[in-house]
């Protein structure tokens, strides 16, 4: 039964896989690539990996989707064109018998390896000890490889910067994006105001229990970085101004804070990102409360767009 | 392995920059620039730091991050090749650094302006990701610092917001994710494979088993889209030929080496026994075809910062050259030795050279308005230190004593002579004398007599001027770093005598013949008609030639095609590695 379901989920996906190539349609290829994304999360979830799963539903499929959505809206007009560009039957021919020769070698590969993966799980139970938390992905996303996750936080900001970059020069410092105007009866406006406050609530439960069970800031800051994003686009609430001090502030606050503390851990643990025996937990936790609310911000106008509007 | 002394040094390394980045995202405005600049002075202090404590005992840096030893955990590690790179990065920054105070200065009346803000902040968040990746001793650290090195550069190309520069921008991270996708493919094979990404226990464990080869062919693909090597190249000339020249030399001299140097790493650091010959000798072609189609192409522009992009398209087949002659037949490894120093050399000495060069085309676009290579005339009275840089700069990319070009080039030919490879020493030649070619073509134009005063319409800064002529000077001094004490132990000394001299008459005589048959528009000539009247054949033969050449790159460089030639790429190492 439990096998029949799991190839039913395989063969899905790479129908889905397929189908988001083989759209000819913007917005169809999204449809299949959100699609995908939601499946892709089942599927990590019968491999029981339930925070590759969270993360894979709210950024891959959730965000990405999103995003995806919004830029082919804004490309409507140019669609025909890139239609047109479509490449020789010879070339879509060759380059589908080489991907396809390519993916049948590494399925080859990965089926034939031998035996069961060699993986560093014992070693990080044996230590999760030391981290005083519970979920093994967060003691090493946080403790082990603590310096990955910093850096990772930092790239959102450069995305950042690269999506504001896109604005033109005299709206510098204003506000993202359109202002929504919605129907304040319709749809959406009523949706704005019904879930944020469950989202919210998901939001913040997925963030605080990702130090013992599955979740955690990323994909918890996702899921309010998506209610935010709601009550903009039904024209509840307004993106701040880019050139705002206090924004800019909010946005480093989070890798600040991790820098500090990883920066204190050179004088109190003798190493940069490591932690003292006993606070461990309270450290992590610190810096996961710190990184929070420059992740919503970060992420949610990181959809909002380039500046379009001034401050005013 | 345990932390050793300086370790902490190599996380300031990385950090350093990007606090200073975080610092000046806040604050903003012209505090932004200022910001950037006490951050160059404390990075470069940082390098200089590290590299006295890696001279102290030659042995590797290493940093333990929390405490964790690897395979848990991860090592940061400075070794000889990174402390060069770390040492040259922050040189050709401050340089960069220099020079942009006068095109990203914040005007005045506003707080805060677009291009100013993106650029400085922007900027050292590529040195951190640099040095991340010089330091990093972990597969997937250095998969980090590569999305951070991306997606940092990305924006300095469209920092203009013109529609070409936006559309060179989309190709550029397109294809520079592509790369990364590869390379993260190849990440999660070898931990399949292995239970570890840290490098010093993969060299130990890895072996030439289907899964490695499949990520070694995977990773180093993904990482030559990223290095833009020939026939990967779609998204470069566009990109660095587009942006502003403070961000072209950014692009040009220092971002591509991370990929470049991590391809480095994975074959002489992970994989130096898994590759083969048939692998090495595949990189070489690939790198022997850049540099003469690269070259080629760069004499058939029209405009000096396309000439100057296709010049980088060259410069990286050199970067792989190295490849094929660290290949030792006889043990069936790759060999850290003097092709490796040659290859590093060839590096540095070309981050400097080519930012230098593009510091002084963008200098030339300033003052004339336009950079159409056939109406330089009069540009050598109106700006002759410009000019000076630019052909400084030209004669360390040739590979002339005592450049550091020439000292990597002896290195290169003394390992192509050890281990019988001759035909890597021609293509060194050729490419020699084909730079040696547009530059004297460019030279030429810019140094003729104007037929009417040319006045400069635009001010250029004095400043700028010379930073842009210091870092051509870096490139073409460096063989003397030879004389000084280590990390560049292993290069040959200079030696001024007749016959390095001759030689160097003989490539710049030689780049003046290959420009006059291959160049696209010549200068006027006084005797044109009773010289060249018999020539007239033979410059149709070669301008044929060169046409050839520009209709194949343009071939190459349509989105189906580098899709395929990816795909291709791919097909072929893996193949070589079997081999």
């Amino acid at each position: 039964m439990i096998a029949a379901v799991n190839a039913g989920i395989a063969l899905l996906l790479l129908g889905l896989a397929i189908w988001t190539i083989a759209a000819r349609d913007t917005f169809a290829a999204i449809v299949g690539f959100v699609a995908y994304g939601l499946l892709l999360a089942l599927a990590w979830v019968a491999l029981r990996g339930v925070d590759v799963a969270l993360t894979e539903a709210a950024i891959g499929g959730g965000l990405t989707g999103v995003l995806l959505i919004r830029a082919a809206a804004k490309l409507r007009a140019t669609e025909a064109a890139s239609n047109a560009e479509r490449p020789a039957l010879p070339t879509r021919l060759a380059a589908a018998i080489m991907a396809g020769g390519v993916t049948a070698a590494l399925a080859l590969v990965v089926l034939r390896t031998a035996g069961p993966a060699p993986t560093l799980a014992p070693e990080v139970a044996a230590n999760i000890g030391a981290t005083g938390v519970a979920n093994p992905i967060t003691a090493v996303l946080l403790a082990f490889r603590a310096m990955d996750t910093l850096l990772e936080a930092i790239v959102l900001l450069f995305a950042l910067i690269g999506v504001w970059s896109l604005a033109p020069d005299h709206l510098w410092g204003g506000r993202p994006g359109a202002r929504y105007r919605a129907d304040p009866d319709g749809i959406l406006a009523y949706l704005a105001r019904l879930l944020p406050p469950l989202g919210i609530i998901v939001g913040f439960y997925i963030f605080w229990i990702g130090a013992d069970l599955p979740g955690g800031k990323f994909q918890g800051a996702t899921i309010l970085a998506a209610m935010w994003l709601l009550a903009m686009m039904a024209g509840l609430a307004d993106a701040p101004p880019v050139s705002r001090r206090w924004l800019r502030a909010a946005l480093v606050a989070g890798p600040a804070a991790f820098i500090a503390v990883g920066a204190a851990g050179v004088g109190i643990a003798g190493a940069f990102l490591g932690y003292p025996e006993g606070l461990a937990k309270a450290l992590i936790i610190v810096i996961e409360v710190a990184l929070l609310p420059s992740l919503v911000l970060t992420l949610g106008l990181i959809m909002a767009g380039a500046p379009e509007r001034t401050a005013a | 392995m345990t932390t050793t002394p300086g370790g902490l040094l190599l996380v300031l390394a990385v950090l350093a920059p990007i606090v200073g980045m975080l610092i000046a995202f806040t604050l903003g405005g012209r505090n932004a620039q200022r910001i950037a600049s006490v951050t160059i002075v404390i990075g470069l202090g940082i390098a200089i730091a590290i590299a006295a404590a890696w001279a102290q005992t030659g042995a590797t840096v290493v940093y333990l991050l929390g405490g964790w030893s690897p395979p848990l955990g991860i090592a940061l590690r400075a070794d000889g090749l990174s402390v060069v790179m770390m040492l040259a990065v922050a040189v050709v920054i401050l340089g960069i650094g220099v020079y942009a105070r006068a095109d990203f200065a914040t005007p005045a009346g506003v707080p805060e302006a677009r291009a100013p803000f993106v650029f400085w902040t922007l900027l050292l968040a590529i040195w951190g990701a640099l040095n991340l990746v010089f330091v990093s001793g972990d597969l997937f650290t250095l998969y980090v610092a590569l999305e951070l090195l991306t997606f940092a550069a990305v924006p300095l190309v469209s920092l203009d917001g013109r529609a070409e520069t936006l559309r060179a921008a989309l190709r550029y991270v397109l294809y520079a994710l592509l790369g990364s996708m590869f390379y993260l493919l190849g990440v999660v094979l070898v931990y399949g494979a292995y239970g570890t990404l840290d490098i010093g226990l993969l060299a130990a464990r890895v072996h030439a088993e289907p899964a490695t080869l499949a990520a070694a062919a995977f990773m180093t693909v993904g990482l030559l889209a990223k290095t833009a090597l020939f026939p990967l190249h779609l998204w470069l000339p566009p990109a660095h030929a587009g942006a502003p020249p403070a961000a072209s030399a950014v692009l040009s001299g220092l971002v591509i080496k991370g990929s470049w140097f991590l391809a480095v790493r994975l074959w002489f650091d992970v994989l130096p026994g898994v590759v083969t010959l048939a692998s090495a000798q595949l990189l070489g072609v690939l790198g022997a075809a850049a540099i003469l189609a690269g070259n080629v192409v760069a004499l058939r522009q029209a405009r000096l910062k396309l000439l100057v992009a296709y010049s980088t398209v060259a410069q990286i087949g050199y970067l792989f050259l190295m490849f094929p002659l660290a290949f030792d037949a006889g043990a069936a490894a790759l060999e850290r030795g003097g092709a490796l120093a040659g290859g590093t050399l060839q590096a540095i000495s070309h981050a400097s050279a080519k930012a230098a060069m593009f510091m002084a085309a963008g200098l030339i676009y300033r003052a004339v308005g336009h950079d159409r290579i056939a109406e330089l005339a009069g540009v050598g009275r109106a700006l002759p230190l410009s000019v000076l840089t630019f052909a400084l700069a030209g004669l360390a990319l040739m590979g002339l004593p005592p450049s550091g070009a020439y000292a990597a080039k002896k290195l290169l030919l003394d390992a192509a002579e050890a281990s019988g490879q001759w035909w890597w020493a021609s293509v060194m030649d050729v490419g020699g004398l084909l730079t040696a070619a547009y530059v004297v073509l460019v030279l030429v134009h810019a140094l003729r007599p104007a037929t009417e005063p040319r006045e400069a319409r635009a001010h250029v800064s004095h400043r700028a001027q010379i930073a842009a002529l210091a870092l051509a000077l870096c490139s073409l001094l460096l063989g003397f770093a030879a004389l000084g004490p280590a990390p560049l132990d292993a290069m040959p000394k200079p030696s001024l005598d007749f016959g390095a001299l001759a030689s160097a008459l003989l490539v710049l005589l030689g780049g003046a013949v290959l420009a006059a048959g291959l160049g696209l528009r010549l200068p006027p000539l006084p005797s044109r008609g009773v010289l060249t009247a018999p020539l007239a054949p033979v410059r149709r033969a070669t301008v044929a030639v060169g046409a050839t050449f520009v209709r194949v790159d343009a071939a190459l460089r349509q989105w189906p095609v580098a899709g395929l030639a990816l795909i291709v790429a791919a097909i072929g190492f893996g193949a070589a590695l079997l081999a």
